[in-house]
């Protein structure tokens, strides 16, 4: 099973914030980031490189971002 | 495309815009933009207040085309990588106000980040005061939020809502095309010209667009953010967005060498004040402000560019905030801060701090 972190809508820091709050939280394992910029998207992607996870796969869905990271 | 995507996003892509604002700052002095001012993004869109009339600083009116090729640049760019978002409702009028009290505290210390950067590299030592400031502006807001505040989600909305400061931007040009400067004089049809101080030096009107809708192109691409840059490095120790700021610093330094442009000191530098404290407490003013609201004022017109209406909110809010800054004597002058400066900066400090205590919901 994978955690789900919502963070269309906000506006920078807060994607990263709440995102990296949801892998400090977890360490290891599967998370799926909803995002609708490609800023959040980008930031987000950037931030969980610095703790170890990887983009698993990013997959745009109408205007958003589906992002899976994970750390094995 | 993909491949400009990438470069933009990477490293050196940031270094890279940070270079390139550097350099045409500091080129935009020399073809006759105000002295540490070559871009100054709280000081044009106080020159902008001035030139339609919102405030009669008679020596800060004109409206400068930067400003206007910043958001039309951001805007062709976003359309161009297919990233034109139009959002809006995320908290709009304490935008607004967030703006007003950003250039209240910008006026203070006389210039946004960008200038601060760019006065540095010019060798005015008072905006080392500034940029301390700013630091601390910028560090209690990342304070406020580890302690949970936000201004909420903003909502997919119409396209015309991404269009409106766009299509404002693109009305003050055709203002400025209609109403051409009419050499010494102070009015030409509704548009305020000075003929005296820094709003009477300004580059070319092509050179300024030019520059203004390239800077926009690679800044919205990059993200380029000067708040942005000292937030992440406080609150995440991140220092992508840093190097470009960086980058900013380095290369506008080099290129005010190159062209004679460097004078170190503190007193007598151009539209600066040397009042320590108040150069400080001014940034830390702004600094809170950018921080609350995601953006430093470059990057609040480059996310209007891209369809974000509460940034353009922001960026209006800044706009009226140069207006009541100049109305009420809360702006500085080489002289020293105005006779409200100090109040100003008392009071926007505790509506800050009301409005980062008090927007403290947990998203769910």
């Amino acid at each position: 099973m994978s955690e789900l972190v919502d963070a269309r809508g906000l506006s920078c820091p807060q994607p990263v914030l709440i995102t990296l709050e949801k892998l400090k939280l977890m360490d290891r394992g599967k998370v799926v980031v909803l995002v609708d910029t490609d800023t959040s998207r980008e930031n987000v992607v950037r931030a969980a490189a610095t703790l170890g996870w990887q983009l698993q796969e990013s997959k745009p869905e109408g205007r958003e971002y589906r992002l899976t990271l994970t750390k094995e | 495309m993909s491949v400009i995507k990438d470069f933009f996003a990477s490293r050196t892509g940031i270094i890279c815009v940070g270079a390139f604002i550097g350099v045409f700052a500091a080129l935009l002095q020399k073809w006759g933009n105000p002295g540490n001012m070559g871009i100054c993004v709280a000081c044009f869109e106080r020159d902008i207040a001035g030139a339609i009339g919102l405030h009669r600083a008679a020596v800060v009116q004109y409206l400068r085309p930067e400003i206007l090729g910043f958001v039309l640049g951001a805007m062709l760019s976003a359309f161009a990588f297919r990233e034109f978002r139009p959002r809006a409702g995320s908290a709009p009028i304490v935008r607004f106000v967030l703006g007003m009290l950003a250039m209240i505290g910008a006026l203070v210390f006389l210039g946004c980040p960008w200038r601060a950067l760019l006065r540095l590299a010019g060798g005015d030592g008072n905006a080392i005061f500034g940029l301390l400031g700013l630091v601390g502006g910028i560090w209690i807001g990342t304070l406020f939020f580890k302690g949970g505040y936000n201004l909420g989600r903003t909502q997919a909305t119409y396209a015309s809502v991404g269009w409106l400061l766009p299509l404002i931007m693109l009305g003050l040009l055709a203002l400025r095309l209609i109403f051409p400067q009419i050499p010494d004089q102070g009015q030409s049809g509704i548009l305020f010209y000075s003929v005296k101080g820094p709003g009477s030096q300004h580059a070319a009107l092509a050179i300024s667009l030019a520059v203004g809708l390239a800077v926009g192109l690679v800044a919205q691409r990059s993200r380029f953010c000067t708040m942005g840059a000292l937030r992440d490095l406080i609150l995440f120790r991140q220092a992508h967005l840093f190097s470009g700021m960086l980058a900013l610093l380095i290369a506008a330094f080099v290129t005010n060498l190159v062209l004679g442009q460097f004078k170190p000191g503190f007193v007598g530098q151009p539209v600066a004040h040397t009042m320590e404290l108040w150069n400080f407490a001014g940034m830390v003013v702004a600094g809170l402000a950018f921080a609350l609201a995601g953006g430093c004022p470059g990057r609040q017109l480059f996310l209007a560019g891209e369809g974000d209406g509460d940034a353009a909110v922001f960026v209006l809010g800044m706009i009226v905030g140069a207006a009541v800054s100049h109305n009420f004597g809360l702006a500085s002058s080489p002289k020293g801060v105005g006779p409200h400066g100090i109040a100003a900066v008392i009071i926007s400090l505790i509506v800050l701090l009301f409005i980062g205590f008090t927007m403290r919901q947990k998203t769910s």
